[in-house]
């Protein structure tokens, strides 16, 4: 019995910490699309900027040996990516939707063609943290004291991000440009620059993003390895209303449902598996739908000009 | 534009001219993946069967390949141009490029089609594939025998024969070790997404699968396993690599053999339609290398894979009995080919409830 419990015990650690390490790269594309939509920018181009980030990440660290080195490598390289969509968008005014998407497919070929030698190794692993005494604590203790430093990372971002969006004058006029740029430009922000920087901390995160994947999660590289998760990364972002809080908690929602249903089937309850593998985006979309229902709060938080191109008439 | 249509008229005709029933001097082999052709996989090892085609026939077979050609009506586009530019031979290496292959087949009689994994055929379109399942069921006999918990993780992607047969294969290797052998199934419902692959590794392994087996295509699982500490076997391409102390033995696909024979055909003017079903004995199929096994496993699975080569070991010969008790393939009888290609139960002893 004690054995059973014991059992029962190891394994509700592995899926907690399992759901855990899912929900992160969804956590950082997510984030930093939030700050780049509450500018007012909807950059589609998130599953793209992953990718880029990927490769650059796995290309460096194998190359150099480091992976902090890679991590940085994927930073620089998701921002570059995110300025192509900025000059693009913001300073010569194309569509922010055909924009965003032309990005992705650009990433994703890009990708594929700096990945091209690095197909078929993998990669240098990543060590997780490991605090003695702390770690070894029963359930609790590898989840909270034994993750890999990019879950930490990702927390601490998140946190830092709604401070940041909330409590600081340079997240007032992030929000401000997001919901009139017209006022914020009358008031002398100058709504081109603050959409810009919002975009490449967008492409930042979405490099991290991307890192994430090729160096910890799957130390490999392969095309398309992202495998969609921008565009959810993305859908999150609306159903968590704009609100980095909602945010960790749809991410960290999907990455459960999503965990669970490969559990659910390896103890074989005889459910179609694919109706198990729908149910992560169903239960969070009715999630996030439901806590979205206070109109009032909605409203507040939806970035009124998201997606509306601004020109200055000077 | 005059010039243009003068230009493919001539280019047709050198085409149909080179590609008749004559033996010739030089031969132009054509490939359509449906990924990049450096997939780390399916796509990949094609490819590597490709460069050695134009190895083997140094200076007298040129190739070409157009890859990540979608599945459905794009393909067409791909394939014709191909026709068009001279190809003598076209293999199109995907399940999902059946009938776009048929269709620009009859617009180019004189160019001979091979489509890979589908079953309809033509005057130039011939059929191949390999018999994977062979390697799977020494795949389970090897796992019945390193398992300590004797539960493996078989991580797969969709329910379609091919998939089922392997389970099955595996199923009953495993079994002709152990037969209280255990299989947890799950349904990745992709061919390829590293990261969901791993989440399935993590999930069989977390209950209590020590060996995990795949019918997915990349190497996250074998990651996971050298993670824990655990088992592995690699799917494709050799993912030794990826699993130093993991990796038990990659079912291997390599389409060199049959390459070569094809062009060689093509070249000595004797190519005809054919349907090319062949496994471990072609060489086509191949389980290796074998690693991190003590000597008894390794000679036990070399033993059955010269059994299998000579005939002696049938995988699919009864009886057999499927999941809910009655006879799948009696006893004695040995399943046709037509059975397989359209195998849609398990065997008796797997858990998991197949999605229909």
């Amino acid at each position: 019995m004690r054995q059973r419990f014991g059992d029962v015990m190891t394994m509700l650690e592995g899926i907690l910490l399992t759901i855990v390490t899912a929900a992160t790269p969804l956590l950082f594309a997510a984030i930093g699309e939030l700050v780049a939509e509450r500018s007012g920018v909807l950059n589609l181009g998130v599953e793209g900027m992953m990718a880029v980030g990927a490769v650059c990440g796995f290309a460096a660290a194998s190359t150099t040996g480091n992976p902090l080195i890679g991590v940085l490598a994927a930073i620089i390289a998701g921002m570059l990516a995110a300025s192509l969509f900025g000059i693009v968008a913001l300073f010569f005014v194309a569509n922010q939707n055909a924009t965003g998407v032309a990005l992705t497919l650009f990433g994703l070929g890009l990708s594929g063609l700096i990945g091209d030698s690095f197909v078929g190794t993998p990669g240098i692993p990543i060590p997780k943290v490991d605090i003695p005494v702390f770690s070894d604590l029963p359930v609790v203790g590898r989840l909270i004291f034994g993750e890999d430093p990019f879950v930490y990372a990702a927390v601490v971002l998140a946190i830092a991000t709604w401070w940041f969006l909330f409590k600081t004058r340079g997240g007032l006029i992030v929000r401000a440009v997001g919901d009139n740029a017209a006022s914020a430009h009358a008031l002398g922000f100058s709504v081109l620059r603050t959409r810009f920087l919002a975009v490449l901390f967008g492409g930042a995160c979405a490099g991290l993003g991307g890192a994430y994947l090729s160096l910890v999660y799957t130390p490999q590289w392969t095309q398309a390895m992202t495998a969609g998760r921008g565009w959810i990364a993305l859908a999150l972002v609306v159903f968590a209303s704009w609100l980095p809080g909602r945010l960790v908690a749809g991410a960290l929602l999907f990455g459960a449902v999503s965990i669970l249903q490969l559990h659910a089937q390896a103890i074989g309850i005889g459910i179609p598996s694919q109706f198990l593998s729908m149910l992560p985006y169903i239960v969070t979309v009715i999630a996030l739908v439901v806590i979205s229902r206070n109109r009032a709060l909605l409203s507040v938080n939806t970035p009124a000009c998201l997606g509306r191109p601004f020109v200055a008439d000077t | 534009m005059r010039r243009y249509i003068v230009a493919l008229g001539a280019a047709a005709m050198a085409a149909g001219m080179i590609s008749g029933a004559q033996a010739a001097d030089k031969v132009k082999a054509c490939f359509v993946y449906t990924g990049p052709h450096n997939d780390g996989g399916w796509s990949q090892q094609h490819d590597m069967a490709r460069l050695a085609v134009e190895k083997h026939f140094e200076g007298k077979v040129e190739t070409a390949y157009v890859e990540n050609v979608a599945e459905g009506p794009d393909a067409e586009r791909a394939i014709e141009r191909l026709a068009r530019s001279g190809c003598n031979v076209i293999f199109t290496t995907s399940f999902g490029f059946m009938d776009p292959t048929l269709k620009v087949a009859k617009k180019f009689p004189d160019v001979k089609f091979e489509h890979d994994a589908g079953y309809k055929m033509a005057d130039n379109v011939s059929i191949y594939n390999l018999r994977w399942y062979e390697g799977r069921y020494v795949q389970g006999q090897i796992a019945a025998k390193m398992s300590k918990t004797g539960v493996a993780g078989y991580i797969v992607s969709f329910p379609i024969p091919e998939v089922v047969m392997g389970i099955d294969a595996f199923m009953l290797g495993a079994q002709s070790v152990n037969p209280d052998f255990k299989i947890k199934v799950v349904w990745a419902n992709t061919w390829f997404d590293p990261g969901k692959e791993a989440d399935a590794a993590k999930a069989l392994i977390d209950q209590g699968a020590d060996i995990i087996v795949q019918h997915t295509d990349s190497p996250a699982a074998m990651q996971i396993a050298e993670e824990r500490g655990l088992h592995a076997f690699g799917q494709s391409a050799d993912m030794s690599k990826f699993g130093p102390k993991a990796h038990l033995a990659s079912l291997i696909d390599n389409w060199t053999p049959y390459y070569i024979e094809r062009v060689q055909a093509v070249l000595d003017g004797t190519w005809k339609s054919t349907d090319t079903w062949e496994g471990l004995k072609a060489g086509l199929v191949v389980l290796g290398p074998l690693t991190n096994m003590p000597d008894d496993v390794k000679a036990m699975a070399e033993d059955s894979m010269d059994k299998i080569k000579s005939g002696e070991l049938v995988v699919f010969k009864g009886p057999i009995t499927k999941q809910d008790g009655s006879v799948g393939i009696a006893d004695g009888a040995v399943a046709d080919d037509k059975t397989l290609l359209g195998l849609n139960w398990y065997v008796k002893g797997i858990d998991d409830k197949l999605p229909q």
